[in-house]
């Protein structure tokens, strides 16, 4: 996932919006589908998923048959000649630490800035101190800037600091890469929540911080799930910084490894369509499970304007 | 075994740690007399977010515009020269060239791609209009480098007489042509437009997602209005529902002009840069890692800096706008 503008600040009606928000009264559009737009659907549906059933199929081809012949020619053949020994090779051969190294990688890198970004989203939103606005105008600018700004001294600062390697050199980069994007959504939401509710709090004697804890974070689950499935599928599906801080080697993660698959001229292609298809399984399961998350954040907000 | 628990270990300590500085933070602050922990309080809250951003954003972003007047390790003043060397440098051209090639092409076709399968879904039975939608949208799930290996199995190309294990050349050999590498076919960009395809593959479900949110929002009264007014379909489209998502479709634009400004990972597994597809990102990529030279890598970072700054400044207004407007 690329960076958002006006990244959707995911509003306080966690049922108004469906996963695909249909209208109430639709009968105006609906079933008003004729054999031209049915049939321009199917094409597209058509095109966007075969790419992806060629590369499934052949991770459970063997490798004489995947190299010899394309994928669409097994409809012709039996079953049998179907294998998972692409995926036991492909996870012997580093494809197992490589999946654990994404996790260890994407989890923190997802829940620190969450945590964070949701204290600071709570000062911008309930307290009064000097230099709010400017602060916040300054966050909604750092939206858009490309994270490259940052590698090129990182890159020398983890490399004095011994860091280069280190999970905790991804995390930390990703933490702040992904702060602006969830300070703006988490903020975005907490701003519609009622204030009565974290008046009564104060005057009951709450903290800001056991306010924070018992009332705001319990709320706020709609926009935090948001955040942290986008964090989570971009750290997830990064190359770039995983590249940079942690590299080929023990550490790896599945984009690193299928990257340096990819390239890997046809030998080992059988590795290549397994390794993809595990570093898809997680997004995949997430996306589908998350999806009404997922899109809430999304659609909300920016479709305001 | 050991590697999993080193996993766990790993998660534990990071998210730990992050929570253990709150709570001490937070014991510091309230043992502080009453006035003065209101006025710490926001700093303890919004501190760390700030640390964070300054340190892996603000300082490293200074840095760089600094490092872009130095030389390949940063030890001495080379003044403009990074700037100069890359822009006349015929291989920097052709970068610069397909990367606006990229910005022009990719948010362009996202978008109407995603607006007709708003708007064509709209009209399915709701099942229907799940079913496709998740189908377009699923492409968003898959990383970069995996949409690239699933896309080696379209554009592969064999020698002629070999069996084709490439969808694009199975097909074109099947009509009785020769096979083509498509992708070190650089006459017209095509190898490059191939690269875009996979892009916008990967785009249109975001645009889709969005766009048929507002679509749904516009309200039928102004389509009835339209169609009692004698407007036949085509006209309800162009002169009442779009102008009334216009705002969508602008963000939907430029958040994919950013997306494709910086895109890295396609091109990078794909060709890595070569055959003239080369991108501002992969070069960056390449200046930095391949050939050890941070002086001419932070001086492309700039140059992308400064393509940046109208979106953010038009980021900016558009913020204020909606605060001023709540």
């Amino acid at each position: 996932m690329t960076s958002t503008v006006t990244p959707a600040p995911v509003e306080a009606q966690p049922r108004a919006r469906r996963v695909f928000p249909r209208r109430a009264q639709g009968a105006t559009r609906r079933g008003r589908a004729g054999w031209f737009v049915k049939g321009a659907l199917i094409l597209v549906c058509f095109l966007w998923i075969v790419p992806t059933i060629g590369l499934a199929v052949t991770s459970f081809r063997t490798p004489e048959a995947a190299l010899n012949s394309g994928w669409w020619t097994v409809i012709t053949k039996p079953i049998s000649d179907w294998t998972t020994a692409n995926y036991s090779q492909v996870l012997r051969e580093g494809g197992a630490s490589a999946f654990l190294n994404s996790f260890a990688v994407s989890l923190p890198a997802t829940i620190i800035p969450i945590l964070i970004a949701a204290f600071a989203a709570y000062a911008f939103t309930f307290m009064e101190f000097p230099g709010r606005n400017v602060l916040f105008v300054t966050i909604v600018g750092l939206l858009v800037v490309p994270l490259q700004v940052a590698l090129v001294p990182l890159l020398q600062i983890y490399g004095q600091l011994n860091l280069t390697g280190t999970f905790a050199a991804v995390w930390l980069a990703h933490a702040g890469f992904g702060m602006p994007l969830a300070i703006y959504i988490l903020r975005g939401y907490m701003s519609t929540l009622p204030r009565g509710v974290i008046e009564s709090a104060k005057i009951d004697g709450a903290s800001h911080f056991q306010t924070f804890w018992r009332l705001i974070v319990p709320m706020s689950v709609p926009a935090l799930a948001s955040f942290a499935i986008f964090q989570f599928l971009w750290t997830w599906n990064d190359l770039l910084v995983a590249l940079l801080f942690l590299g080929p080697g023990e550490n790896q993660v599945l984009t690193v490894m299928v990257a340096g698959l990819v390239g890997a001229q046809q030998q080992g292609w059988q590795l290549l369509t397994a390794g993809a298809f595990i570093s898809m399984v997680v997004p995949l399961l997430v996306f589908i499970s998350l999806q009404r998350y997922f899109i809430r954040g999304l659609t909300a907000g920016s479709v305001k304007g | 075994m050991i590697k999993v628990i080193n996993a766990l270990l790993a998660i534990v300590a990071g998210v730990g740690g992050a929570v253990v500085l709150y709570w001490l933070l937070n014991l510091v602050v309230e043992r502080l007399p009453g006035r003065w922990e209101d006025r710490v309080k926001p700093f303890v809250f919004i501190g760390p977010a700030v640390l964070a951003i300054g340190v892996f954003l603000i300082y490293p972003a200074v840095r760089t515009i600094v490092f872009s007047f130095a030389n390949r390790t940063s030890t001495a003043w080379v003044g403009t020269r990074n700037y100069t060397d890359l822009l006349g440098e015929r291989d920097f051209q052709i970068t610069l060239v397909n990367t606006l090639l990229w910005i022009a092409i990719v948010p362009a076709f996202v978008v109407v791609l995603g607006l007709g399968v708003a708007v064509l879904a709209d009209r399915l039975s709701p099942r229907g209009e799940k079913l496709s939608k998740t189908i377009i949208f699923m492409p968003m799930a898959i990383s970069g480098v995996a949409s690239a290996a699933i896309w080696r199995f379209i554009y592969e190309a064999r020698p002629e007489g070999e069996p084709q294990i490439g969808l694009q050349n199975a097909i074109v050999t099947a009509l009785g042509f020769d096979p083509v590498a498509w992708l070190q076919l650089d006459t017209f960009k095509v190898n490059s437009f191939l690269l875009m395809i996979i892009l916008i593959w990967a785009q249109a479900g975001f645009a889709m997602v969005l766009l048929s949110a507002a679509v749904k929002g516009v309200p039928d009264e102004t389509l009835e209005a339209a169609r009692i007014d004698g407007a036949n379909e085509r006209q309800v489209f162009f002169r009442v529902v779009v102008p009334q998502i216009w705002g969508t479709i602008v963000t939907v634009f430029i958040t994919v002009v950013i997306g494709v400004m910086k895109i890295f990972d396609v091109v990078y597994v794909m060709t890595g840069g070569n055959f003239n597809t080369n991108v501002v990102a992969v070069r960056f990529f390449q200046e930095l890692i391949t050939n050890g030279n941070a002086g001419r890598a932070a001086a492309i970072v700039v140059m992308l800096m400064i393509a940046v700054l109208p979106i953010m400044v038009y980021q900016v207004r558009q913020f204020r706008a909606e605060e001023a407007a709540r």
